[in-house]
């Protein structure tokens, strides 16, 4: 049984389809990257996946089991969203923000224990982060914050693991820093969905993709067969070249223009 | 500041405070027979000290750190909730609701109790009118807070119309002073019955934010990222406000409206403890009740006549608050 699907799903806002029709499932051990221009509905699709806005039509499936019934806790053990580090916020201890991710865990009532801190610093160790702890999240750079709020999803011990853009706002370095954790979330058993802007970071970390486009969804499928110059050209508007560099595919923008 | 640190100011404040409390008046009571009179040993007291003590002070102070706490503790999960540090306890109309409701009841002649039962409803029905109003206007995934602060402002200006008006139609020799005085609000005459029937609601409304303390934290994310936590956030958030609510109207019907408080309080207490709601929460409710009842204190002995609380209360707020700005651009 698959991890997370869905079936027949249109997506939108109250009564504006932004797409539909779409159907895939995301099995353990994979990375699926999402592609799709600005407001072709990538970020609407993952809310709608994590149940923060329903389905025009069609369903979800968590394990099996419609989204639809399912609390938000239940929803949340399954799982877990690391959003965009966004600069600014508060000041909030990177140890106490890692122990958030316990809240799908816990009663109502009850703050994290002894065993929560200590699945929150396991957490951040598996990402090289303990040193981190006591820091303020303000300190951190943009790279730093998002390995804090990947050990946050590790802390909600969630089998899925939806990114939104985790690679947007980080440098150069940073990005293959995050690529690698998305590779190796797979590696121990997660399964991976992540949008990014960069048809590039598909060949670097995919297993299948998915290109959002025009209200509907193509794929998911191997990387090779679904970025493709032809693809790039339909989706983004702009011609690309796709070729091999240091023993794996790469792709390029061309500007063309007036000359 | 380190967390054990922060606790020990917290706690040091307001027995500092109830200590210069009960030495400030005609009586003046020292640590050593406070000490006497709690621990039943009260004979070795003098009499009129002791029933000073008992009637009319230890009431007083006890009112005044129960009014500090509900405030400042309400201001500072309205300030989680709503995401935003300038949020106080009457961002939905509390003491908006709360003011007409004294108001009616001063206008309409009502006894002292029905004046403050009149607040508490009034209080509680503005929150609740302003939920309802949010919830009729909302549109599907609109911001829910947004809708909430707008109808709180919108019902704010409406009730503030209804309170000038009755001013205006008030008799000018013994309401409209009794109407100025609660409206700046005031401990004086505060009674061990007028404790007694506003603890209840203020603490149970307390202890509904003690407990909900780390979830409301998590509401500071957003609502999406709250949600995907496993946040129930609709619902969370209307216990909160009720918690809020409840605490809030209930101290504005004993002190009558005392603002400053929920806004400045709490920023001294990030300032202390850090901004993580489950710690500022406490640390709020602690530093509130000292702070209101210094000013309490400075209100009952500083001059010849009472200046009312509210007065103080923006006096000596606002400099604070200009103070940890100031703190907060440095730090």
């Amino acid at each position: 049984m698959s991890l997370l699907a869905c079936e027949g799903l249109s997506i939108g806002h109250g009564s504006r389809v932004v797409a539909a029709g779409i159907g895939f499932a995301l099995e353990a051990g994979t990375v699926t990257v999402l592609l799709g221009p600005n407001g072709g509905g990538k970020t609407t699709l993952l809310r709608t996946l994590l149940g923060l806005i329903p389905p025009l039509a069609g369903r979800v499936l968590v394990a099996g089991e419609d989204l639809r019934g399912m609390a938000r806790q239940a929803v949340a053990r399954k799982i877990a969203y690391v959003p965009q580090a966004a600069p600014g916020g508060f000041a909030y201890r990177v140890l106490d923000v890692v122990a958030m991710g316990r809240a799908a865990h816990l009663p109502l009532l009850a703050q994290p224990g002894a065993r929560d801190v200590a699945a929150a610093r396991a957490a951040l160790a598996r990402l090289g982060m303990e040193g981190f702890a006591e820091r303020r999240v303000t300190e951190l750079s943009g790279g730093e914050r998002q390995k804090v709020l990947i050990a946050r999803a590790l802390a909600q011990e969630a089998a899925v693991v939806v990114m939104d853009e985790p690679a947007a706002s980080l440098d150069f370095g940073n990005q293959a820093l995050l690529l690698r954790e998305a590779r190796r979330l797979a590696a121990e058993g997660h399964a991976v969905l992540m949008t990014t802007h960069h048809p590039d970071h598909a060949f670097l970390v995919a297993d299948r993709v998915a290109l959002l486009h025009g209200g509907a969804l193509e794929g998911p499928g191997a990387p090779a067969a679904m970025v493709t110059p032809e693809r790039l050209a339909a989706v983004y508007g702009v011609p690309a070249v796709i070729g091999e560099l240091g023993g794996r595919m790469v792709c390029a923008p061309l500007l063309g223009g007036p000359d | 500041m380190r967390a054990g640190l922060a606790w020990t100011v917290a706690i040091a404040a307001p027995v500092a405070a109830v200590l210069g409390a009960l030495s400030v008046g005609r009586f003046p009571i020292s640590a050593a027979e406070f000490w006497l009179l709690v621990t039943g040993r009260g004979d070795a007291v003098d009499p009129a000290a002791a029933a000073v003590f008992w009637n009319i002070r230890g009431p007083r102070v006890l009112a005044a750190m129960l009014v500090g706490a509900a405030l400042a503790g309400a201001g500072a999960a309205f300030q989680a909730m709503f995401r935003n540090p300038l949020a106080s306890p009457d961002l939905l109309g509390v003491s908006a609701g709360a003011s007409l409701g004294a108001v009616a009841g001063i206008f309409l002649g009502l006894p002292i109790a029905g004046v403050q039962g009149a607040a508490f409803a009034g209080g509680i029905a503005a929150v609740a009118g302003v939920g309802a109003l949010a919830r009729a206007v909302r549109d599907e995934g609109g911001d829910p807070l947004l809708v909430l602060v707008l109808a709180g402002v919108a019902l704010g200006a409406l009730v503030g119309a209804v309170i000038s008006l009755l001013k205006v139609f008030a008799d000018p020799y013994n309401q409209l002073p009794a109407i100025t005085f609660w409206l700046l609000g005031t401990l004086s005459g505060v009674n061990r019955g007028d404790l007694l029937a506003a603890a209840p609601p203020a603490l149970l409304g307390l202890l509904v934010l003690v407990l909900l303390r780390w979830r409301i934290n998590l509401l500071t994310l957003g609502e999406d990222e709250a949600r995907a936590l496993g946040v129930p956030t609709a619902r969370l958030r209307a216990a909160a406000i009720a918690g809020a609510t409840l605490a809030t109207a209930a101290v504005t019907a004993l002190a009558g409206a005392v603002g400053w408080i929920g806004l400045v309080v709490p920023h001294a207490a990030r300032l202390l403890g850090g901004p993580e709601t489950a710690r500022l929460i406490p640390l709020s409710m602690l530093l509130g009740a000292a702070f209101l009842l210094g000013v309490d204190t400075l209100a009952r002995g500083a001059g010849r006549t009472e200046v009312p609380l509210g007065i103080l209360t923006a006096a000596l707020g606002t400099p604070l608050f200009l103070y940890l700005l100031a703190r907060r651009r440095a730090a």
